[in-house]
């Protein structure tokens, strides 16, 4: 079976998503592969998506890095190839609070 | 410099920003300026999530790269319309001065550059990936001359879809500057339109010690990375920032 | 301004259409969602397995398979991601008759894919009728893209459930939750229930 690369962006774009549960920035954390040995920062990662969830994978060989879904209200942050994943209830948007809106119709 | 930490704004980590200036830098990319008041600063290189919220509660949330080094609470976007696009035609064509939209940031530490990052300099822009590119640029402007070699490669595919094209032909700035022609070349050029080859990378900065920064559709990374790799560049002096 | 993104009111869930579910949104193009690179299977290298709970497999060529009886359904397709599309034309094979290949008296299934993909179904929603094994989209060979040599089409439910790239289906006695069935989706996913995420009712 070829492998051909679909599209996918750099593991930067996971900055966003992994700063409402890392207090330190992730993408710059480093990561070796189980499979083929590469060593990439997680903003070097192959990613995924957005949707249905962002999936970062091993820039040498596709393995399964970590994978981030972000429903309504909560965060899905499965790390590595195994199989759970940790579910993080999301503060809730303030922005949706209807007393936020004054003055417009 | 220090690095500030992943934005803690006043709620849940979103800032309120304010639309200060829209102006056009090719038919469909905006330079937008915002204000957000308590913005901690940021790097050349990192972006910022921008989260729209319509009246009904749903959401819709983009990564913008930040277009200028760090000043105060101002921060500089480069926003492209895309095509079918649910949030940047928003940002371009809509949102009115004055409004606010929500943002996240400053984010992402690894695609960075900062002017006491020494040593020589390639960066490579296909498009508007100049933007973040841009923000290193002018970041080393600002810091005054180090001695170390600077070189920014543009890939456009017509002249009009050149960003910052005034700025870049400035006269004082130091760097070797290439504006490269895929589709359509300017009339007088001596270079044909044709995509990013291995000459266009003659007498540029190439020791292993060489920072680069490659930054556009993903076609174009690949594409660049591989010719940067073939010029004796070791994978990991080349950081990418790919778009969809 | 006191409002937030003013004007603003994104995409979708606004028509009302009978044929369209809770918080989707029609459209004419056919978005393509990857979770990683893209498999080229060779048609003489592809094969497609059933195994059943205790083990019994049957597993056909893609020549047998393109043997076997043909439908054309025509149906509408809703992506969990919100986009819903309208009479889409396929070709393929019903599950029914490969389903029949093995002894089972499972109640779940899993549909396993060259990629490594999986999702989890319950077995009466591959039978009856309704879920199939398609090859070809509008007239023409399932392009890679869009889970091309092979992929599974279950309309009644999310997409994400019509598996590209399938390789097989595996009956199990225990329900276990697929690729994204693992990361917070819904391990059933019908549209008109909303059952998106993985606690919605």
């Amino acid at each position: 079976m070829n492998q051909h690369p679909a599209h996918h962006l750099d593991g930067n774009c996971l900055a966003g998503p992994l700063a409402q549960v890392f207090a330190l920035d992730p993408t710059t954390a480093w990561w070796t592969c189980p499979d083929c040995r590469t060593a990439s920062p997680v903003g070097g990662l192959h990613v995924y998506g957005p949707e249905p969830g962002l999936t970062g994978r091993c820039p040498g060989c596709a393995q399964l890095a970590l994978r981030v879904v972000t429903h309504p209200g909560h965060l899905w942050l499965q790390l590595g190839t195994g199989r759970g994943a940790f579910r993080f209830p999301l503060p809730p948007s303030p922005s949706w609070s209807p007393s936020d809106r004054t003055g417009e119709p | 410099m220090s690095a500030p930490t992943p934005g803690r704004g006043p709620s849940g980590g979103w800032w309120r920003a304010r639309l200060t200036s829209r102006e056009g830098q090719t038919t469909t990319g905006r330079t937008l300026r915002f204000d957000v008041p308590g913005w901690p600063g940021h790097r050349p290189g990192q972006h910022l999530d921008v989260r729209l919220t319509a009246d009904d509660g749903y959401q819709a949330v983009r990564s913008y790269s930040l277009a200028a080094p760090a000043a105060g609470e101002t921060v500089e976007l480069g926003v492209q319309t895309a095509p079918d696009g649910e949030v940047s035609p928003y940002l371009n064509e809509i949102l009115p001065l004055g409004a606010e939209v929500e943002v996240k940031g400053p984010l992402g530490g690894w695609f960075v550059w900062t002017p006491e990052d020494r040593g020589p300099l390639l960066l490579v822009a296909g498009g508007c990936g100049v933007v973040p590119l841009m923000a290193m640029l002018r970041a080393r402007r600002a810091a005054g001359a180090t001695g170390d070699p600077c070189a920014l490669l543009c890939s456009v595919r017509a002249p009009d879809e050149l960003w910052y094209a005034k700025e870049l032909a400035d006269p004082t700035g130091t760097e070797d500057v290439r504006l490269l022609y895929t589709r359509q070349a300017p009339p007088g050029g001596d270079r044909p339109a044709h995509r990013l080859a291995p000459d266009d990378l003659e007498g540029l900065p190439a020791s292993p010690e060489t920072r680069c920064y490659v930054c556009g559709p993903t076609g174009f990374v690949e594409h660049a990375t591989a010719l940067l790799q073939s010029r004796g560049h070791p994978p990991g002096s080349i950081r990418t920032e790919r778009f969809g | 301004m006191a409002s937030l993104s003013p004007g603003f009111h994104g995409r979708g869930s606004r028509s009302l259409v009978e044929r369209l579910p809770p918080g989707q949104y029609p459209t004419e193009s056919f978005p393509v969602l990857s979770a990683g690179p893209t498999p080229h299977v060779p048609t003489d290298r592809w094969s497609f397995t059933v195994t059943g709970e205790n083990g019994g497999s049957r597993s056909w060529t893609w020549d047998e398979m393109r043997a076997l009886p043909q439908e054309q359904p025509v149906v509408d397709i809703h992506c969990v991601t919100r986009w819903s599309k309208f009479d889409t034309r396929w070709e393929g094979v019903s599950l029914d008759v490969l389903a029949a290949g093995v002894e089972t008296s499972a109640g779940f299934v899993v549909a396993e894919s060259f990629d490594g993909y999986t999702t989890n179904l319950p077995r009466a929603d591959v039978t009856g009728g309704r879920a199939w094994l398609v090859h070809s989209f509008d007239g023409y060979p399932l392009s890679p893209d869009h889970g091309g040599p092979a992929r599974l089409l279950i309309p009644h439910l999310y997409f994400w459930k019509s598996a590209k790239w399938v390789k097989g289906l595996r009956f199990t006695t225990e329900d276990e939750p697929g690729f994204w069935e693992r990361a917070g989706y819904h391990d059933y996913g019908d549209p008109w229930r909303e059952q998106r995420y993985w606690n919605d009712a």
